[in-house]
């Protein structure tokens, strides 16, 4: 438990300032470049908590296609590369407030919520992870819902393609 | 572990995704912001999974990931349109809706 503790608080400290990083760099390939430490940070907290199939998963699409997406946008829009301001609008201010009094009300309702309740990382916990498991549970109880998410994911990039077409 | 620990890591990365939507200009940081939202979504799914015993949170994460896939295609398309259509990536010049 002390080494899992220690663990999470490397990767939650390193993912804090990530993730600030995305939403404060001036630079665009940087902000990309921190979101990749953002998404590894939250596949290792999978890993953390037994979830290894969503970990790869996650690893696979979004560090694998997502960012890479990203940068091929930043590429073509020919955004500006380094040292200009102009990626914020002048709501930074009220922006800093909104999210500030968000993360004040969601954490006073946690620890509220469950102050005391601990994760106990056992025999099955770690079962429920299995990709043995997972699949199993996609492909019986949850198929519909799979093959609807399917279906929307074909039409969202035949959407794209049809978006983005030059003509 | 203590189920805070989780919880409040995620509505941090939430809450960072939130600033970053309302904050930035460029259309692809503001997807990106949108990204970090949707994973703090996902870590609080996992670490339910992991409290109650249930697989249904580690499938919903799952579902959450292929959503977030087909929304930053589509959205990348809208951006790149938007900079066919004014020279620029900002989000400042679609503005035609406002009052």
């Amino acid at each position: 438990m002390i080494a899992q503790n220690i663990a999470f608080w490397i990767i939650a400290v390193a993912m804090g300032f990530a993730a600030i990083g995305v939403v404060r760099t001036r630079n665009i390939v940087h902000a990309a470049l921190y979101l990749v430490v953002v998404l590894a940070g939250v596949a290792a907290q999978y890993i953390l908590l037994g979830a290894e199939f969503v970990a790869w998963v996650q690893v696979l699409i979004y560090i694998g296609a997502v960012v890479i997406l990203f940068l091929f946008g930043i590429m073509l829009t020919r955004a500006p590369m380094e040292g200009d301001s102009d990626l914020d609008n002048d709501q930074r201010f009220p922006a800093a407030v909104a999210a500030l009094f968000l993360l004040g009300v969601l954490v006073v309702l946690l620890l509220d919520a469950f102050g005391g309740t601990k994760i106990k990382l056992d025999a099955a916990v770690l079962a429920t992870g299995k990709t043995a498991v997972v699949g199993d549970a996609i492909f019986r109880q949850y198929v519909v819902p799979f093959e609807v998410v399917s279906m929307l994911l074909l039409a969202a990039l035949v959407g794209a393609v049809v978006i983005a077409r030059r003509d | 572990m203590i189920m805070n620990q989780f919880l409040i890591l995620s509505a941090f990365l939430f809450c960072v995704g939130v600033y970053g939507v309302l904050a930035r200009r460029n259309g692809v940081l503001v997807l990106m912001s949108v990204e970090l939202m949707l994973n703090g979504v996902n870590l609080n799914l996992i670490a339910f999974s992991a409290r109650l015993h249930a697989v249904s949170g580690q499938v919903f994460a799952l579902f959450i990931i292929t959503i977030a896939a087909a929304e930053v295609g589509v959205g990348l398309a809208i951006v790149l349109l938007i900079y066919r259509n004014l020279r620029s990536p900002d989000l400042d010049g679609v503005d035609q809706l406002k009052g």
